[in-house]
């Protein structure tokens, strides 16, 4: 029956245009505007490492104090002192440093101006932690981290720059007047949010360029080409001389596969500052952090709020739509309560009347899903009116979101035609046919 | 086949009890063409309504083709509609966006039945009614005599055992009405069982049995002689 009911459900769109009509554009605008900002929604919110995202953590330590830090919490990024403790602790299975450079890439032959390029200062481990997905080559070893390793490993798109695309590893490459070896080639990856790097991205930014040893990138005394956040008065010089400054600028990730080894590491990072607090260094007693991704995430506010409220307002209009919509269905079906009648009379029980209309509800809603399809085509191609660029051009309108928009109208028109189709299988045939 | 006995029908209000059928009583035997007569009010739609299980009574018997209906549920009496009962209205009833076909296959679809015999049966009955060359007609393009044509044919389509019309000429001129109605006893003497409620007294006077209904009861006409004087003849005491 299925097939015959959905046949008069279609034949009946034509029925009552004007009532139609008006449903599927109610429809249509309602379950479009949920759609558009839905995109904007899940663009920001997903997580960007599902598989792994319980097992890798960032250790705060407050190196501030009480007076200079944010509401009681740790800095959101660590100083060089702290960031080396850790990292020479090593209490993690796997742990990576590091802190954004930018730096001029010179490309080969006599021809071509220097491009400037963004990337990363790294540990070898931050390769594995991050599941990064190589085209060629691999990441570094600990061993390289060691041996300070002039390796660099490069984009997809920078590889393709400077050597047409083709298997560059073992190449050279000349970044910031130093020479170095093409370890691998990265295929497209820009993790969004870009959890690993919230401190100078917010979240949200170009895929980078390349990855170098974090230890090289200290031995060249290459600076922070992010943030750098510091407190009180600015004494400092020379390199030395920030280095041992209170500002924060380096993020550490550490990957630990069970909940003893985060308790045992919890525990590594109050010991460490309650070590700092005998020592002098800190005048305040151990306040630090281990948040995992989705916990950094949320403490970090990455979804932004404009975000939230506008697929708040829009879930609301597209409501408001589907309780017209009950009104509208409501008139359709009891207009027809004489063919109820006649059905029932013939033989259709209450729950073969109620099933007809939940269907003939569902072509109306689907025919609202296409409309709805149309506007959000539109309206996902012009979110950068609503929101910040970077995280506008991330909203976009893929097999899901079509397959969701249909799914989305057609199972809230149906929930809609509960009350109406309820309505109508309880139409007394007995009354409809003495009244005709 | 149908057989009411001591049956009532109770509309409530707040304030009132209105009684559509009191103490009502009939017994239609099988192949029988039987006429309900009775003034405006008098309960004859009601009786017909509570006959074809599409209203319910407030007490006494009723039993369909052998089966106590008064405890079935709403999937049970809807089965017994589609199988049992044909229903002939006098507004014919048709459903105006489907054709003469998809209207005739309408009790066919919910019967289930495969799309082959639902096409020969609907095909047959349109033979039987003269209107197979109409099946992709819609209502509306059809005389009224011709609507009722197809009504009937969708009443028969399903091979029913009861034939509930009512006033199935009430809305034709005479030519069309005496068309229906010579198609009525056709179909009476293949065998159907017939039960038609009519103002008509040339109609009832067609049938094989007329029970007349005054104040939801069915009444000895022998003592109503003024009805008798303006029926005419062929009235006859309804069976209690």
């Amino acid at each position: 029956m299925f097939g015959y009911y959905l046949q008069l459900g279609l034949r009946s769109l034509r029925r009552n245009p004007a009532l139609t009509a008006l449903m599927v554009m109610a429809i249509g605008f309602g379950v479009a505007a949920s759609m558009i900002t839905y995109s904007v929604f899940r663009a920001v919110s997903g997580n960007p490492i599902p598989d792994k995202s319980s097992r890798l953590f960032t250790p705060q330590v407050d190196s501030w104090g009480p007076q200079q830090n944010s509401r009681g919490e740790p800095p959101d990024a660590l100083d060089y002192v702290d960031a080396m403790a850790l990292r020479r602790a090593h209490e993690a299975k796997r742990q990576t440093l590091l802190y954004q450079v930018q730096m001029s890439v010179m490309p080969g032959g006599d021809r071509d101006l220097p491009l400037a390029a963004n990337g990363y200062a790294v540990d070898g481990d931050f390769f594995p932690m991050f599941e990064v997905p190589f085209q060629y080559g691999s990441g570094w070893s600990a061993q390289d981290d060691q041996a300070r390793s002039a390796d660099v490993v490069i984009s997809e798109k920078l590889n393709r720059k400077l050597f047409g695309g083709v298997d560059s590893v073992g190449r050279r490459v000349n970044l910031g007047g130093h020479d170095y070896r093409v370890v691998g080639v990265v295929r497209p990856w820009n993790p969004k949010p870009r959890f690993f790097d919230l401190f100078n991205t917010g979240g949200f930014k170009d895929a980078s360029d390349f990855y170098m040893p974090f230890t090289r990138a200290l031995d060249l005394k290459v600076r922070t080409g992010g943030s750098n956040s510091c407190r009180g008065k600015l004494t400092f010089t020379g390199w030395d001389d920030f280095l041992q400054s209170n500002c924060v600028w380096i993020t550490s990730w550490v990957e630990l596969d069970s909940a003893t080894a985060v308790a045992r590491y919890r525990h590594f990072l109050e010991s460490y500052a309650a070590d700092q607090q005998r020592a002098g260094r800190f005048a305040w007693a151990p306040n630090v952090r281990l948040r995992d991704v989705t916990q950094w995430l949320d403490y970090q506010q990455v979804v932004p709020p404009e975000s939230r409220i506008s697929l708040l307002v829009a879930s609301g209009f597209f409501l408001i739509c589907l309780i017209n919509t009950i009104g509208l269905l409501l008139a359709k079906f009891l207009r027809r309560a004489g063919e109820i009648g006649v059905r029932r009379a013939l033989g259709a029980s209450r729950r073969e009347i109620y099933t007809q209309y939940l269907i003939e509800a569902g072509t109306v809603g689907l025919a609202g899903g296409v409309l709805g399809l149309l506007i959000t085509v539109v309206g996902v191609s012009g979110v950068g009116v609503l929101f910040p660029s970077q995280v506008a051009k991330l909203a976009h309108l893929d097999f899901s979101l079509v397959g969701l928009t249909l799914l989305v109208a057609i199972i809230a028109t149906v929930l809609a035609a509960f009350y109406p189709a309820w309505r109508a299988a309880r139409v007394q045939p007995a009354w409809q046919l003495k009244s005709s | 086949m149908l057989k009411m006995s001591h049956l009532s029908k109770v509309y409530r209000t707040e304030v009132v009890e209105t009684y559509a059928l009191r103490d009502f009583n009939i017994d239609v035997k099988e192949g029988e063409f039987v006429a309900v007569t009775g003034p405006s009010g008098s309960g004859k739609t009601t009786f017909l309504t509570i006959a074809g299980l599409l209203e319910t009574f407030t007490g006494g018997e009723y039993h369909l083709d052998g089966i106590e209906v008064s405890n079935l549920n709403d999937n049970a009496r809807s089965k017994i509609r589609n199988e049992k009962i044909g229903f002939i209205f006098q507004a014919f009833n048709l459903i105006p966006d489907l054709n003469v076909f998809d209207n005739i296959e309408v009790p066919l679809r919910y019967r289930g039945m495969k799309s082959a015999e639902r096409k020969q049966r609907i095909m047959e009955s349109l033979e039987r009614v003269g209107l197979a060359s109409r099946a992709k007609h819609y209502p509306a393009e059809l005389s009224g005599g011709q609507q009722q044509r197809v009504a009937i044919a969708r009443a028969l389509a399903g091979s029913p055992r009861l034939l509930l019309a009512d006033e199935p000429t009430g809305n034709l001129d005479t030519q069309m009405a005496r068309g229906v109605l010579e198609l009525l006893e056709e179909i009476h003497r293949d065998g159907a069982t017939i039960v038609m409620v009519t103002h008509d007294p040339e109609l009832a006077a067609r049938a094989q049995r007329n029970v007349h209904i005054i104040d939801g009861q069915v009444v000895d006409l022998a003592e109503e002689p003024r009805f008798h004087a303006h029926a005419g003849a062929g009235v006859s005491q309804g069976q209690a």
